[in-house]
C-alpha cells in the first residue's frame, strides 16, 4: 500500500523540438537538473535513480551511463524498458524505493534526441522495434499500423469515428498552444486532421504523435520532506500496473486493455473513484488511445470516449480537462519521454497558477501511461494534498 | 501468388525452425500442446493454456478470418515503401491462434473486418517461401 508513502518533489522537462545541439543523456541532464531546482535540491541529495532507455544512442546500461553522465553513484539505480508506460512505472518503483528506505531520493528521468539524433530512415526504422522481430516485422509495420489495427477494430465494434478521433488532436493542438515551451503554435481543425496525409488507414499525419528531442525528470522522496521543498508536493495516492503482452499478434484483445485492471488498482489504492477527478493526463501516442483509455479508466462509458472528446468537455475550460499540456500529440514525444511530460504536467496543474491553461479544479490528477501497443499500462493518481 | 523479391526472408529462430521448414514445402504447421490440444502461435517453449511444455507440429487448414488490418502508406524500408499501399491483417485461424500477414491479390485493398481467408505461400528474396493470405469468397 503506497497512498501517501511517497512525494514528487520537484518535476520539469528538458528543452522541448528540435534541438541538433544537445545529445540525449544532455537533455536528461538538463530535466534532472531543472527538476532538482525545482524541488529544492540538489544532485548531491540523490541517492536513487531510474531511467529508461534509448534508441538513438548506444549506450547499454542506461541507467549506470546517466548517474556517470551526471557524476553521481546512487545506492539505487535502474533502466527500465516498458516503453511509453515506462516513466509511470519508474515511478512506482521509486515510490516503493522510499517507502522501504531502499533510497531517500530517487531521480527520475527519461527521453531522448528522438528528432535529430538519427537520420530520417533510422528514426522510421526505430519505430519498427517494438514489433515481433520474428513474426510481424516482416509484414512491413510501423508503429502507426499497429495501432490503426486497434483503431479499426475499434471504429467496428463500438462505432468510434474518425471525426471523433480528430477532435482529439484538435484539443491536444489547442492545450499546447497555451504551453509557453511547446513546438506547436498554430491551431488545427478537425479538416486538416482528416485531410493531412495517410500514414496507416484508417490513421493520417496529424492522428500521430510527434516526434522530438525532448526529456523529463521529476524527483521522488519521503512525505516527511514535505515541508523542506521549494514548492508544495504532488502526493502519490495510488498507482496500478497491467502487463498484458507485448506483441499486438497475441493482445488478449484489440478493444479491452490493461488499463482496467491497473486504473481499477490505482483508484482502489488513492480510495476515490474516477468521478473524483477533476482533470487527466491521459497518453496519446494515436488518437485513438485516449479515447480508449478515457473508457477504461470510467472517464466515459463504453465507446462513448469519443463523443468524450468531441463535446469539448475535455477542454481545459471543460467539464473533464484531458491532456493541458498537449500530449505527445502536441508537446512532445522522444522515446519514453511522452507519458513523464504528463506527469510533470500534472504535477503543476496541481500546484496551480500555470497561466492561461491552468485548470479549475486541481485537486486530484489521473495520469496514464501506456507503452507497446496498448501492452504496458501504469495508472496514477496524483493529489494536491495528503489523502 | 505475387513474389516480393526485393523483401529479405524472415530471420529464422530456433523456436521456429519447423515453422519455417515446413513454409518451404508449402504447409503451414503450428504448435499443438500434447497435454491439453490448444494450438499455439507464435512458436513458444510452454503452453499458453496449461503450461505443458511438450508440443507437436500440426499441419492446419489454413483459414481463418481478418480479425482486423491496416492499409500501409508510410512503409519502413524502402523495399517496403515501394510495394506501398500494402495491407496488413491480424488473422484469426480456424484453430484458434491469431497471426500476423500480409493480404495479398488484386482485391487486398477492398478487405473488411470479417473476410473469410486463405494461407498462400509467397516467394521472397533469396527464394524464401512466406506463409500469406488472400481473401476467399464463398
Amino acid at each position: 500500500m503506497l497512498r501517501n508513502k511517497a512525494i514528487i518533489a520537484g518535476a520539469a522537462d528538458s528543452d522541448i523540438g528540435k534541438l541538433p545541439e544537445m545529445s540525449g543523456l544532455a537533455l536528461n541532464a538538463q530535466a534532472a537538473k531543472r527538476a532538482l531546482d525545482d524541488a529544492g535540491m540538489t544532485l548531491a541529495d540523490v541517492d536513487g535513480l531510474l531511467t529508461a532507455y534509448s534508441l538513438t544512442e548506444p549506450y547499454f546500461m542506461l541507467g549506470t551511463v546517466l548517474a556517470e553522465h551526471l557524476g553521481i553513484a546512487p545506492r539505487y539505480c535502474a533502466s527500465l524498458v516498458v516503453g511509453g508506460g515506462t516513466p509511470g512505472a519508474a515511478l512506482h518503483h521509486a515510490a516503493m524505493a522510499v517507502a522501504t528506505g531502499q533510497a531517500e531520493v530517487v531521480l527520475v528521468t527519461a527521453g531522448e534526441n528522438r528528432a535529430t539524433g538519427q537520420s530520417r530512415d533510422a528514426a522510421v526504422q526505430a519505430l519498427t522495434q517494438v514489433g515481433h522481430p520474428y513474426f510481424e516485422t516482416p509484414y512491413g509495420p510501423l508503429v502507426p499500423a499497429f495501432y490503426a489495427m486497434v483503431a479499426r477494430r475499434y471504429m467496428h465494434e463500438y462505432g468510434t469515428t474518425r471525426e471523433e478521433m480528430a477532435h482529439v488532436a484538435v484539443r491536444a493542438r489547442d492545450h499546447a498552444v497555451r504551453h509557453p515551451a511547446s513546438p506547436m503554435t498554430d491551431r488545427l481543425d478537425v479538416e486538416t486532421v482528416l485531410a493531412s496525409k495517410p500514414i496507416a488507414e484508417p490513421l493520417s499525419m496529424l492522428d500521430c504523435c510527434l516526434i522530438s528531442d525532448a526529456a523529463g525528470a521529476f524527483v521522488v522522496t519521503t512525505p516527511d520532506r514535505a515541508a523542506d521543498l521549494f514548492h508544495p508536493p504532488a502526493w502519490l495516492w495510488g498507482i496500478g500496473e497491467s502487463h498484458t503482452h507485448e506483441h499486438i499478434t497475441l493482445a488478449p484483445s484489440l478493444t479491452e486493455t490493461g488499463a482496467l485492471r491497473s486504473g481499477r488498482d490505482a483508484y482502489a489504492m488513492a480510495g476515490i473513484t474516477p468521478a473524483d477527478v477533476d482533470f487527466a493526463e491521459l497518453y496519446d501516442c494515436f488518437t485513438i488511445v485516449p479515447i480508449i483509455e478515457a473508457e477504461e479508466l470510467g472517464l466515459a462509458e463504453r465507446g462513448a470516449g469519443g463523443e468524450l472528446f468531441a463535446s469539448g468537455e475535455t477542454a481545459i475550460e471543460g467539464r473533464l480537462p484531458v491532456n493541458t499540456h498537449g500530449g505527445l500529440l502536441s508537446y512532445a514525444q522522444a522515446g519514453a519521454s511522452g507519458g513523464l511530460h504528463g506527469i510533470v504536467e500534472a504535477v503543476r496543474q496541481l500546484r496551480g497558477a500555470q497561466g492561461e491553461r491552468q485548470v479549475e479544479n486541481h485537486d486530484i490528477a489521473l495520469v496514464h501511461n501506456e507503452g507497446g501497443v496498448l501492452s504496458s499500462h501504469c495508472t496514477m493518481v496524483l493529489g494536491r494534498e495528503k489523502r | 501468388m505475387e513474389p516480393w523479391p526485393d523483401i529479405p526472408g524472415p530471420d529464422v529462430n530456433a523456436d521456429a525452425a519447423p515453422y519455417w521448414a515446413a513454409a518451404a514445402e508449402g504447409r503451414l504447421v503450428i504448435q499443438k500442446c500434447a497435454d491439453c490440444g490448444t494450438f499455439r502461435f507464435y512458436p513458444r517453449h510452454l503452453c499458453p493454456g496449461c503450461g505443458g511444455d511438450a508440443a507437436a507440429w500440426t499441419e492446419v487448414s489454413g483459414r481463418g478470418a481478418v480479425h482486423s488490418f491496416t492499409v500501409v502508406h508510410r512503409a519502413p524500408t524502402p523495399a517496403f515503401r515501394a510495394l506501398a499501399p500494402y495491407v496488413i491483417a491480424l488473422i484469426d485461424l480456424d484453430e484458434g491462434p491469431r497471426m500476423m500477414a500480409n493480404l495479398l491479390g488484386a482485391d487486398a485493398l477492398e478487405t473488411a473486418i470479417g473476410d473469410p481467408v486463405g494461407v498462400v505461400f509467397q516467394e521472397r528474396a533469396g527464394g524464401v517461401r512466406v506463409p500469406q493470405f488472400v481473401r476467399r469468397s464463398g
